[in-house]
C-alpha cells in the first residue's frame, strides 16, 4: 500500500497543475468570461431596468447577476476540466498523468476541485464587479455557496466525461454548442420561468441547469421559482449520477487507457 | 530473487490482429537488456502494457514482482517510462514540468536535489526556466527523458530515445544510462541504432511479427548466429565468371569488390578452392566480424 503522504502529494500536484494550467492564460479563463458577463448586464439592465420587474421590489439588473454568475461559473467549470482533457488528449500529454500511480478517484477529485475553483473564481469576480453600481443583498449566503459549489462541481464532473468522450476539439465545441450553450441560456438567467408559456415551463424543468440558477438566486432574494430544498435535492443527485459516471469512466480507462 | 520486469504469456488482440502473440521474457534487476525489432513488431505495444496504457489481451506483467494491473500503484512507482512520441505540456517550463512528474509520484522538495543533477547530466540547466512549446526537438527529447527519471524509478525503460538526437546527445545520453546502470537501476531500451544496443545492452531479445523470436546475452547471440562477410578484391572481368562459379552463393560484386556472406565458415575454403580452379586471380582478401545488424536482418527474415 502506498502511504496517505504521498497519495496526498500526488493528489495536490495534479490539482495544482490543473490551477497553474487556468492561471498562466488567465485573460482567456478568467478575464474574458468576467468581460462577457459584465456586457449582458449592462446591455441588458439598461433596455429592461424600467420596463421588468421580475420579483416584486427586485430591479430587473439585481434579478439579473446572480442568474449570469451561475452561468458563468457552470461555463466555466465545464470549459476547464474539458478543455483541459481534451488538449492533453489531442497533444497526448496526459500520458504524463496515465503513467504515474496516481487512482481514478485522485484524477477526478484534482480535475473536479480544479474546475470549481476557476467557476467560483469567475463568478465571485463578476460578483465584486457589479456590486460595485448595483444594490445586492444575499438573504441566505449557505444557499449562495451551496449552489456554487455543487453547480461547480456538476458541470466540472460533465466537463471531464465530455473531455474523456471527446477526441477533437470540433467534438467539444460541439458539446459545448449545441449542448452547454442553450442549457444555460434556456434555464432562466434572463426571465423567470413563470413567464413563460405552460408548456415551456414544464420544458425548462427538464433542464438540470434551471434548479441551479433558480436556487442560487433564492440565497441573493430569497424569492425563487420553486423551493430551493427541490433545487438543491436535484442538482445533488445529477451530481451524484454523473459523478459516478465519470468515475466509472475513469476506473475502467474507457478512451484513456487501450 | 524478484525480477525487474516479467511477461508472462502476454498477448494483445485489436479486433482481428493479434500484435502480440504470446510473450514470456524476464529481466533481471540491474540488467541493461535490449528490446530490439522492426517497426509494428510489437515493442511498443509490449512497453505500454508494461506502463498501463494499453490492457493486455492475457498473462500478467510485473514489475519488481508488482502486477501491473493489480498493484498498479506499486508497480508504477518503480518505472520510468520514456515515450516515444515527442510529446509535452505547452503551459509549463522544463523545471516545472519535471517537478510536477516528481509530485505525482510523491516527491517534493527533497528530490530538488536529484531534479537539479538530472538537470545537469542531460545539459538541460540553462533550459531548466525555457517553456516546453520553445525547445527544439533535439531538446523536447531530453525534457522528456528527464521527466521520466524525475521521480528515480529503479527500473528506467526508454522507448526509442535517441530518434532524432544529434550525435553528442545521444553519446551524453547513453554514458548517463550507464552511469545509472552501473548505480544499480535497471535500463530497458528499444532503439533502431543498432550498434548502440551491441555497446550498451548485455541481453538482448528481439521480437518479431508479436512474438520473441530471439533471447540471450548479446555476444553469444551474435556467435550464434554467426555470419561472416568474405571480401575479396577481384578484377572488374572476372565478374561474370565469378557469378556462374558462384552461384550456389550470396553475393555482392560492386567496386571491383566480392562480398560473400559466409552461413558457415567451412564455406571459406571451398570458395577460394573454387576460384583457383577456375583461375581467377584476386588482390586481397579479408574477412570481417558479424555484427548484430546481419544477426537482426537474419532473424527478422526468417
Amino acid at each position: 500500500m502506498i502511504n496517505w503522504k504521498i497519495q496526498a502529494k500526488g493528489t495536490w500536484t495534479l490539482l495544482k497543475k490543473e490551477l497553474l494550467r487556468f492561471w498562466r492564460v488567465v485573460f482567456q479563463t478568467v478575464a474574458a468570461p468576467v468581460i462577457t458577463g459584465i456586457l449582458y448586464l449592462l446591455i441588458f439592465s439598461h433596455v429592461l431596468d424600467s420596463r421588468t420587474e421580475v420579483y416584486e421590489g427586485v430591479a430587473y439588473s439585481a434579478f439579473l447577476i446572480p442568474g449570469l454568475i451561475m452561468m458563468s461559473l457552470l461555463q466555466n467549470s465545464f470549459a476547464n476540466s474539458s478543455s483541459s482533457l481534451v488538449q492533453s488528449k489531442v497533444m497526448g500529454n496526459i500520458v504524463f498523468i496515465l503513467l504515474t500511480p496516481l487512482t481514478y478517484l485522485q484524477f477526478f477529485f484534482a480535475f473536479l476541485i480544479a474546475a470549481i475553483v476557476r467557476g467560483i473564481f469567475v463568478g465571485l469576480s463578476i460578483y465584486l464587479v457589479a456590486i460595485l453600481y448595483i444594490d445586492l443583498p444575499i438573504v441566505h449566503p449557505w444557499y449562495v455557496a451551496s449552489f456554487a459549489l455543487l453547480g461547480g462541481a456538476l458541470l466540472g464532473t460533465f466537463g471531464i466525461i465530455a473531455g474523456i468522450w471527446a477526441d477533437r476539439f470540433d467534438q467539444m465545441a460541439a458539446f459545448q454548442n449545441f449542448v452547454i450553450m442553450p442549457l444555460s441560456f434556456l434555464s432562466g438567467v434572463f426571465y423567470s420561468i413563470h413567464s413563460l408559456p405552460p408548456v415551456w415551463q414544464k420544458v425548462s424543468q427538464f433542464n438540470p441547469f434551471f434548479y441551479m440558477i433558480d436556487g442560487f438566486r433564492y440565497g441573493f432574494f430569497g424569492v425563487s421559482d420553486i423551493s430551493p430544498y427541490i433545487s438543491l435535492t436535484i442538482v445533488l443527485v445529477f451530481f451524484i449520477l454523473l459523478a459516478g459516471l465519470a468515475i466509472r469512466l475513469l476506473k475502467t480507462g474507457y478512451k484513456l487507457r487501450g | 530473487m524478484t525480477k525487474a520486469i516479467v511477461f508472462k504469456n502476454i498477448t494483445k488482440s485489436y479486433g482481428a490482429v493479434q500484435a502480440v502473440k504470446g510473450i514470456n521474457l524476464s529481466i533481471e534487476k540491474g540488467e541493461f537488456f535490449g528490446l530490439l525489432g522492426p517497426n509494428g513488431a510489437g515493442k511498443s505495444t509490449l512497453i505500454n502494457m508494461l506502463a498501463g496504457i494499453v490492457k493486455p489481451s492475457s498473462g500478467t506483467i510485473t514489475a519488481m514482482g508488482h502486477d501491473v494491473e493489480k498493484h498498479y500503484q506499486e508497480s508504477r512507482h518503480s518505472l520510468g517510462i520514456v515515450p516515444q512520441e515527442l510529446v509535452f505540456d505547452p503551459f509549463f517550463n522544463v523545471l516545472e514540468m519535471m517537478r510536477f512528474q516528481a509530485g505525482y509520484f510523491g516527491k517534493g522538495k527533497e528530490n530538488y536535489a536529484w531534479i537539479d543533477e538530472i538537470l545537469d547530466k542531460l545539459d538541460l540547466t540553462e533550459k531548466a526556466y525555457t517553456n516546453m512549446r520553445k525547445l527544439s526537438g533535439g531538446m523536447k527529447r531530453r525534457a522528456l527523458i528527464a521527466q521520466a527519471l524525475a521521480h528515480k524509478p529503479p527500473v528506467i525503460v526508454l522507448d526509442e530515445p535517441t530518434a532524432g538526437v544529434d550525435v553528442e546527445l545521444r553519446q551524453r545520453l547513453w554514458s548517463f544510462m550507464k552511469d545509472l546502470n552501473n548505480q544499480g537501476h535497471t535500463i530497458v531500451l528499444t532503439t533502431h541504432y543498432l550498434e548502440e544496443a551491441e555497446s550498451l545492452c548485455k541481453r538482448i531479445g528481439m521480437v518479431n511479427k508479436g512474438k520473441l523470436i530471439a533471447l540471450d546475452d548479446t555476444k553469444k547471440l551474435i556467435k550464434r548466429n554467426a555470419v561472416k562477410n568474405l571480401n575479396i578484391k577481384i578484377n572488374q572481368r572476372d565478374e561474370l565468371k565469378i557469378r556462374k562459379i558462384l552461384s550456389n552463393f550470396e553475393i555482392l560484386i560492386a567496386n571491383e569488390c566480392l562480398t560473400i556472406t559466409l552461413e558457415k565458415i567451412d564455406e571459406l575454403n571451398s570458395i577460394i578452392e573454387l576460384l583457383k580452379e577456375n583461375k581467377i586471380k584476386f588482390n586481397d582478401i579479408q574477412t570481417t566480424e558479424p555484427d548484430l545488424e546481419k544477426v537482426f536482418l537474419e532473424l527478422t527474415k526468417k
